[in-house]
């Protein structure tokens, strides 16, 4: 069995569970994604996965070679312990997940653009009354003519956001394999609409 | 909002709901676990807001125990919620009943009679 598979973010919304609790889920349609290669060294199998407009003919002389349709869009390489059970060209759907299962999610956060140290480093602000004339600045970068340098590595401002990010250890609360979606408990990196990828967790 | 998050909240919405307005006097059935054992609570008190939409719409529910000011949330479509029963129709000019949180005695809890149709 392949332990992941790839899809996309839809959004969020909430559902009672069976004690009538409110449970907080994403709503992720995975699947249906296809055996594009194998790897036995690796014990590693490339699945594929969306809709793309325009494929470069290496992809998709790549892609015709395992038997599925040519247009997939996100092609990515996943472990897997039974290597014989596999075929090329074979149907990956959200069904590999139980509900109650453990899974991490790998997806591109949402771009804050060039943000300050308050939003990006959670530095403190300044006094926003009183007199003061500084609200959001990140103060002293350091001592004087010793060192007459910035140190490396120091928290500044600047891009924020748009790198992968993932998170680990969230709960499959519904699995439709019908519909090909999948209700995690929380929340998922990404905006709504892009491109996730699921791990199965260690339980 | 996407079809297939609309189809996943209309699963969990109730089919009927029974109809109370703000300001009405209500009581909620309200199921709670109690060790192992489910039994049935009523809440009996002025509907003083309702807020939200969908699956997410919660009302309010005030009543005063003691002369203490008690106030509970459910959400409209929770399966805790067993039933809601009207009792009284009462006439109020406001969306939001929060007015009566500031009011003591007699007057806490009053509300005008809602002139019948």
């Amino acid at each position: 069995m392949v332990e992941g598979i790839i899809g996309k973010k839809v959004g969020m919304t909430q559902i009672y569970d069976k004690s009538g609790v409110v449970v907080p889920v994403t709503v992720i349609e995975a699947g249906p994604c296809f055996v594009i290669a194998k790897n036995a060294d690796s014990k590693k199998v490339q699945i594929g996965y969306g809709k793309s407009k325009n494929t470069t003919k290496s992809v998709k002389g790549h892609i015709k070679k395992a038997g599925a349709q040519e247009d997939l869009k996100v092609l990515k390489e996943f472990a897997c312990k039974d290597m014989e059970t596999v075929q090329l060209g074979q149907e990956i759907k959200v069904d590999i997940f139980k509900e109650g299962s453990i899974v991490s999610v790998t997806g591109t956060s949402i771009g804050k653009g060039f943000a300050g140290t308050v939003k990006r480093h959670h530095f403190r602000r300044s006094p926003m009354s009183h007199g003061s004339k500084s609200h959001r600045i990140p103060g002293s970068i350091g001592a004087g003519t010793t060192p007459g340098r910035v140190y490396k590595g120091k928290r500044l401002a600047g891009r924020m956001g748009n790198e992968q990010v993932t998170v680990k250890n969230l709960k499959v609360v519904q699995v439709n394999a019908d519909k090909n979606t999948l209700l995690l408990r929380g929340a998922v990196p990404g905006a709504s609409g892009a491109y996730i990828i699921i791990r199965k967790g260690k339980a | 909002m996407s079809s297939v998050i609309k189809d996943i909240e209309n699963a969990g919405m109730k089919e009927k709901i029974e109809k109370f307005e703000i300001g009405d006097t209500i009581r909620v059935y309200a199921k709670i676990v109690e060790g192992d054992k489910e039994r049935i609570q009523g809440f009996e008190g002025v509907v003083i807001a309702k807020k939200g939409g969908g699956v997410r719409e919660t009302f309010t529910v005030r009543k005063i125990v003691q002369g203490v000011g008690v106030e509970r949330i459910f959400p409209i479509h929770s399966p805790k919620v067993d039933k809601v029963k009207l009792i009284k129709s009462g006439r109020v000019r406001r969306a939001k009943l929060y007015y009566l949180r500031g009011r003591i005695g007699g007057r806490a809890t009053k509300i005008q009679d809602k002139a019948p149709e």
